[in-house]
């Protein structure tokens, strides 16, 4: 029988028994709200650099809106539709700019170090992205039903086929290839961007390069 | 080494913190990003070259279709030959003792011979006696017949003549391959050989492996490619129709098949020209491996400290004097 029990309830212990209670506290030691949505930022953050982060997230926005559309009005849509060749128009050049910024944001990474003082997951989980939204890409090439989607398939069995992937992964077929591209695959990169972006705001901004230290994790 | 310390806090004490709205820059991006995406998308549109059908392929170059099906035939194409996961022909490609393509086994069983002409044929016969008698004679006669016939047909298939869409070749002893072939290739260019090999026995079907595998094994697509600057001597997969940008993310994967040892014959430890695929997809695998494992690996983890970029970026923190009076 609780012996504090009040109108309000009773009062959890410190460390209290309840899953529920101790991951929300997890939640507000390592990542408070002022942390996930700081208002405040060193002062060193001033370059451009730290602006493609951001727009990688909101290429990737744009991706899966269009990606939404086309694939609520399936994939012969866009191809017979003048409205259909608009999203998958937007679809296209969204994917383009999402490489290029995620390309730009890497190599900015890189020639800051920005994987020092425990942030060399960040940085992994970084890289997984990387190759998982170039599988997504390749699935979305092959999921066109175009000329290209053809060439690109019958091409690359060679290699899916030598690497003995091609037995899981068979690129000449399209229902695989199309369900892969619009729900398993993006649902990957939007759980692993999610994770990214939790650690880069648990730990925050790298400082800068000390000349006197190293660059190790 | 520096460690991140217990909190974020921690890690900032001392650091001059200056007003920021995350919230807004996200917005900022998001119309940014949207309005370039917009500007693109109407003024560049997207690529979307029509994709070949058999029937094309058959009405436009008959020679090349009827030439493609007699190889199956005689099991001499690329796809009868090609071995897991489609067969237990070829060898397929290894490095030493790294060989995951026979590992695998043929999990995706295609037989070229009857997949793509027998069958075909023997249900274009239903209603069709020439042709059901010819396919009669085919399937009764002997191997050695059998190969005579495809050897004196794949002879005089270089100098065919095509009048009204049909294929002519010089008088020779062929046994019933004219009519076996003329029908095939009526059936292609009505259209019927594109249903018949994507239904495969179903009703509903997404997966086009033997279609496509077939145009494959032909010139006519690899022509087309070649056309629009696609094939793998012009660094094929990152290559898209048109002027527009393919997958150029691919850069590095399809730059291995254009220098050595992945255009030797001779190669270079045992890598050529014939397990290129397989080479190249491990080499890859290592270089994904390593990109991801840089902040553990000396000398590449190191590179940002000796090349001054940092500099540029964080040239405020560097500046000496404005360094000197936050301190």
């Amino acid at each position: 029988m609780a012996t504090t029990s009040s109108l309000e309830g009773p009062t959890p212990p410190a460390q209290s028994k309840s899953w529920t209670l101790r991951l929300r506290q997890a939640i507000d030691r390592h990542l408070p709200m002022d942390h996930l949505l700081p208002d405040r930022q060193p002062y060193y953050v001033g370059s451009w650099v730290y602006v493609f982060g951001v727009v990688t997230i909101a290429a990737l926005v744009w991706v899966v809106v269009s990606g939404i559309v086309l694939a609520f009005f399936g994939p012969q849509w866009w191809h017979d539709s003048r409205v259909g060749r608009f999203f998958n128009s937007l679809h296209f050049w969204s994917v383009q700019l999402f490489f290029i910024f995620m390309v730009l944001h890497l190599w900015g990474q890189y020639f800051m170090a920005g994987w020092r003082s425990g942030r060399a997951a960040t940085w992994m989980i970084g890289v997984v992205i990387f190759a998982v939204s170039i599988l997504t890409a390749f699935t979305g090439y092959l999921s066109q039903q175009n000329f290209d989607a053809q060439f690109i398939a019958i091409n690359a069995k060679d290699a899916m086929n030598a690497a003995g992937i091609g037995v899981f992964f068979n690129v000449l077929n399209f229902g695989q290839m199309y369900g892969l591209h619009i729900m398993l695959l993006p649902i990957g990169v939007t759980i692993l961007v999610v994770l990214h972006i939790v650690m880069v705001r648990t730990r925050g901004v790298v400082k800068p390069i000390d000349p006197e230290g190293g660059v190790r994790p | 080494m520096k460690s991140m310390g217990a909190t974020q806090d921690e890690y900032y004490r001392g650091v001059h913190m200056v007003p920021y709205d995350l919230v807004k820059e996200l917005f900022l991006a998001l119309a940014g990003v949207g309005l370039l995406a917009l500007l693109a998308a109407v003024i560049l549109s997207s690529p979307d070259v029509a994709p070949v059908t058999i029937a094309n392929w058959a009405q436009s170059d008959p020679v090349d279709f009827v030439t493609t099906a007699t190889n199956e035939l005689a099991g001499a194409s690329t796809s009868a030959a090609y071995g897991n996961p489609y067969n237990t022909v070829g060898p397929g490609q290894s490095w030493g003792p790294i060989a995951p393509q026979k590992w695998f086994g043929t999990r995706i069983p295609v037989d070229s011979t009857n997949a793509f002409v027998i069958q075909p044929l023997q249900r274009a016969s239903f209603s069709n006696t020439d042709l059901g008698s010819a396919l009669t004679t085919w399937q009764g006669a002997s191997s050695d017949q059998q190969t005579k016939w495809l050897d004196a047909y794949s002879k005089a298939l270089p100098n065919a003549t095509v009048t009204d869409g049909k294929v002519t070749v010089a008088d020779g002893d062929y046994g019933p391959l004219p009519v076996m072939m003329s029908n095939l290739l009526g059936v292609a260019q009505a259209g019927g050989l594109d249903g018949l090999l994507v239904i495969n026995g179903r009703f509903y079907q997404t997966d086009y492996t033997q279609p496509l595998l077939f145009m494959g094994d032909g010139s006519y697509l690899a022509g087309l490619a070649a056309d629009l600057h696609l094939t793998g001597s012009l660094w094929g997969m990152m290559n898209e129709t048109g002027s527009y940008p393919g997958q150029t993310w691919l850069w590095l994967y399809t730059m291995w098949y254009q220098v050595p040892p992945f255009t030797s014959s001779e190669g270079f430890l045992g890598l050529n020209s014939s397990n290129a695929d397989l080479g190249i997809i491990i080499l890859m695998t290592l270089l994904t491996a390593a990109l991801a494992l840089v902040p553990l690996i000396p000398i590449l983890r190191d590179i940002p400290r000796w090349i001054p970029i940092h500099r540029l970026i964080w040239r405020q923190y560097y500046a000496p004097r404005k360094a000197a009076a936050r301190t």
